[in-house]
């Protein structure tokens, strides 16, 4: 009692001793954003402590699919709401910001057209499609890329939890979303580059994006936005709320008998959960250089819900933890054993869902406490 | 003794020899050997008059550019280009035996486009008087719709000689294909009487020439009456192919349902009576695909025994792989869904990925046997593959076997029992446990049967089951959890939805179309077509 007095006076602000493990994430976020950024701009190469930009790269990239973690396990974690198709909503994200990277090209590119990016002017378009308007405004592109995914989550989300489908049912259908996704987006004729997606881009808002001064600007807005994010999170997870969401996922009818609404409750947890999606989505794809429908894949959605998994599910920075080390196994394998992985990440996912119900996190938080 | 085997020997070469000289088709080959490009024709009309045998082989290889000339000593012979410039020589008179040469040594037979024509007449022409009813056939379907007096005298002629119906029938035809240009309107309109009906799309092309209007919109054919018997027969024939061509999306359709319900009812049995969310379902699929393709592999020189032998074999393969997901993992998830949907996701991975290390990432290629291929030929407009054919009967035959098992026999009655009340069933002294594995083991066996079958219509490789998780899924939830006739009847609705669609819309389009329609139908009524009846709440 005493405890939730205290949080709800004002969960934006969580003080130390109540989220050790999350005040630690965020510090170390800070510690790491500056260090890569000297690390990499000030520091002499040739020198030991040196970071080389495809370094700094990559971890922006892990940094952004963590980010994607925290959106699941969002909704995983604390409503109970199991998406296997949450890699569209980051997916669509990453198309919103390709789309301005690609019209930003300008007349640079192979054909040389000032309007027309490169793939429309192969397949012999002679005019931009209406949907592409506005792309080539920043602040329009910026909107999209939460309008676009939060929008589908709300049609989506309205639909299905209106009409209670809930558990397996839900995670089919979410499965079921991208599937259809992915094979549209294929398709040349949606105007989204077909197959080989949206690359080739030049800069971004002005800034190169061969730059290391941009790729370092990249990976430290990408590590605030993971910060931005958890703080965020963590405020929805902690207020009255959350506390409703968690009540959801524990007991579904009973808090619905109980009086609350709960596919309102649902409803604005997903789509803030599929704009979180979107944002990583958007930052990953300047850092990457390229959007494809692969991302669409129904693969990429179930795995990104095993990194929640490993990490520990309802803990927000278990997510983080998971996505980060997943990630960089899987480019350490990738790389020494390619034929490894897959057995890798298959047992992984029996492993993790039979032996660690909590996670990493859960094991070290264990531990933490016995000592 | 020696000297009369060698003087019988010389004799024979003597003789062969002399032969050869006295051969009318060895002279006049070596005329055309040495004849002109634009005296070919006249030289080609002499070897048919000959009616030889051999000629057709000679005018059928200078038609395909095969006939080659010596330049040596201007002798013709049938040739088949190799490596190495080689080329593999056969001598049409049937004296000098198969050889290789090289290529250099002789000179390709060149003709012009006016003579392939004649040469394609030739060979028609031979044909018909073969002795095989199959040549005679193709023969005839080859002239049919040429309208030039010489192929309408010929064809009269054979058609006086000829015995077999279906060639008759042919020849018909083409008789009245030709009639449709007499000058007397009687005779066309007894011609375009005889034709209304024919689907052959020769005889549709033919009748709209006859109706085709000029310039002033006056119609070619002069006769009214001609003219609205034409009409009325196009539009017959175009009625007709509009049904078939609707029956054969039908039949498409069937397909489809068929390969899904094969893919789903074992999912529909794992999810729908236990519960049980097994994401490796498709790669069970894939087991079994693999399982024919080892199969033939053992027994190359009983191909068409291959899938009666895999069909057991996959099932065993399959449900033991299952019966080991089953007692391995699964036990040990029992209500908590979305952790054994993860947890048989990673299996899944972990079979794709073994299979890819056994058998390498590549596709393999499944052998079909000869009773497979082929199409049942119902008319010109509509033929049936067998391969399709045979799984439908197939898809049905496992849909009813299961069903029986499961309410005609005291197993499937112990498998209802524990799938509606566990602790119930327990009670009357039901191995429970027992009965999760044999259900989830008959699933599992049921989805390798489905993957012999694909097998056959599908490429085999690693990713085959990935292709059918999802829309395995979607039948069995589209149909109604835990209720097999809603699998069937979602598996046809599905399938032929998907056909009907695609004509208009593409594949690929039709395949999202349905993948939302289905994802609006599930929000709508979130049980499926046939929902459970029931009373619990979670």
């Amino acid at each position: 009692m005493n405890i939730d007095n205290r949080t709800h006076r004002n969960p934006l602000f969580v003080p130390f001793a109540q989220d050790r493990w999350g005040n630690s994430l965020l510090l170390l976020l800070l510690v790491a954003s500056v260090a890569v950024a000297v690390c990499n701009l000030v520091v002499p190469e040739g020198s030991p402590l040196h970071v080389p930009t495809y370094v700094v790269t990559l971890v922006g990239k892990y940094l952004a699919f963590a980010l994607l973690a925290l959106s699941v396990d969002l909704i995983w974690g604390y409503a109970g709401i199991l998406s296997l198709g949450h890699g569209a909503f980051f997916a669509l994200g990453g198309y919103a910001m390709g789309m301005y990277l690609m019209r930003q090209i300008g007349d640079r590119g192979v054909y040389g057209n000032p309007e027309l990016p490169d793939f429309m002017v192969f397949l012999n378009w002679q005019e931009l499609p209406w949907y592409w308007y506005g792309f080539d405004q920043f602040w329009f592109a910026a909107l999209m890329v939460l309008l676009a995914p939060g929008l589908l989550a709300y049609v989506f989300g309205w639909l299905a939890f209106r009409s209670r489908v809930t558990g397996v049912y839900l995670s089919i259908i979410t499965q079921a979303l991208t599937y259809a996704l992915l094979l549209a987006f294929f398709r040349n004729e949606m105007g989204f580059g077909g197959n080989n997606g949206l690359t080739d881009f030049k800069d971004i808002l002005g800034f190169s994006l061969q730059d290391d001064g941009t790729r370092v600007t990249l990976f430290v807005l990408s590590a605030f936005a993971l910060a931005l994010g958890y703080i965020i999170c963590r405020w929805v997870t902690r207020s009255k709320f959350g506390r409703v969401l968690v009540a959801v996922r524990d007991a579904e009818n009973r808090t619905r008998f109980v009086g609350y609404r709960v596919e309102s409750y649902k409803l604005a947890v997903f789509v803030l959960s599929a704009c979180i999606a979107g944002i990583a989505g958007a930052l990953y794809v300047p850092q990457v250089g390229i959007i494809n429908p692969g991302e669409f894949s129904p693969l990429n959605s179930i795995e990104l819900v095993i990194w929640v998994a490993v990490g520990g599910r309802g803990t927000l920075y278990g997510a983080v933890v998971g996505a980060l080390l997943v990630n960089y196994l899987k480019t350490w394998f990738t790389g020494a054993f390619p034929e490894v992985w897959l057995f890798f990440l298959g047992a992984l996912f029996v492993l993790a869902t039979m032996f660690l119900p909590k996670g990493i996190v859960g094991i070290l938080q264990r531990k933490w406490s016995k000592n | 003794m020696y000297r009369l085997i060698i003087a019988l020997v010389l004799g024979c070469l003597l003789y062969s020899g002399a032969h050869a000289a006295e051969d009318p088709l060895g002279y006049e080959l070596g005329v055309l050997a040495q004849t002109k490009l634009t005296k070919m024709p006249a030289q080609i009309d002499v070897l048919v008059a000959l009616d030889d045998d051999r000629v057709v082989a000679v005018l059928q290889a200078m038609l395909d550019g095969r006939l080659y000339r010596r330049k040596a000593d201007d002798t013709l012979f049938i040739g088949e280009p190799g490596e190495d410039k080689s080329l593999a020589i056969t001598d049409p008179l049937g004296v000098t035996g198969d050889s290789v040469a090289p290529a250099t040594d002789f000179k390709r037979i060149a003709v012009n486009n006016r003579m392939r024509g004649q040469l394609r007449l030739a060979i028609a022409q031979l044909n018909l008087r073969s002795d095989d009813e199959e040549q005679r056939f193709l023969a005839a379907q080859e002239l049919l719709g040429d309208t030039s007096p010489k192929v309408i005298a010929l064809l009269e002629a054979a058609s006086r000689s000829e015995s077999s119906g279906r060639v008759l029938a042919v020849l018909a035809d083409a008789r009245a294909l030709a009639a449709l240009q007499q000058d007397d309107a009687n005779l066309r309109y007894r011609a375009v009487e005889e034709l209304s009906g024919n689907l052959q799309p020769v005889v549709l092309n033919a009748l709209q020439a006859l109706v085709e209007e000029d310039a002033g919109g006056i119609p070619l054919e002069p006769d009214p009456a001609v003219l609205k018997r034409a009409r009325q027969a196009i539009a017959g024939i175009r009625q007709d192919a509009e049904f078939y061509s609707n029956v054969e999306t039908v039949f498409f359709g069937l397909s489809l349902g068929s390969v899904l319900l094969l893919s789903a009812i074992g999912l529909a049995i794992t999810f729908g009576v236990m519960g049980v969310i097994n994401m490796a379902h498709g790669e069970l699929i894939m087991l079994g695909a693999y399982t024919t393709y080892v199969v033939q592999l053992l027994m190359p020189n009983h191909l068409e025994y291959s899938l009666v032998v895999a069909v057991p074999l996959a099932f065993l393969v399959s449900g033991a792989v299952g019966i080991a997901i089953e007692r391995g993992v699964i036990r040990f998830l029992y209500g908590r869904p979305l952790e054994t949907l993860l947890a048989t996701f990673g299996i899944s991975l972990i079979l794709q990925q073994g299979v890819r290390t056994i058998f390498s990432p590549l596709n393999r290629s499944v052998a079909t046997p000869d009773w497979l291929s082929g199409a049942l030929e119902i008319n010109p407009l509509l033929s049936l593959t067998y391969n399709r054919l045979y799984i439908l009967v197939f898809s049905l035959v496992v849909f009813f076997l299961l069903v029986t098992l499961l309410k005609k026999t005291s197993l499937g009655l112990q498998f209802r029992a524990v799938a509606q009340n566990r602790a119930m069933a327990r009670a009357m002294g039901i191995r429970s446990a027992w009965v999760d594995a044999m259900t989830f083991g008959l699933g599992s066996g049921v989805a390798g049967i489905a993957g012999v079958a694909l097998s056959q219509l599908t490429n085999v490789g690693p990713n085959l089951g990935q292709a059918y998780i999802i829309d395995s899924f979607m039948v069995v939830v589209f149909g109604g959890v835990g209720n097999l006739w809603g699998t069937l009847v979602s598996a046809f609705g599905l399938g032929m939805a998907n056909k009907f669609i695609e004509p208009v819309a593409g594949a690929v389009l039709a395949k999202i179309l349905v993948l939302v329609f289905i994802i609006l139908f599930i929000q709508r009524y979130p049980r499926g077509l046939f929902p459970q009846q029931g009373r619990s709440v979670d």
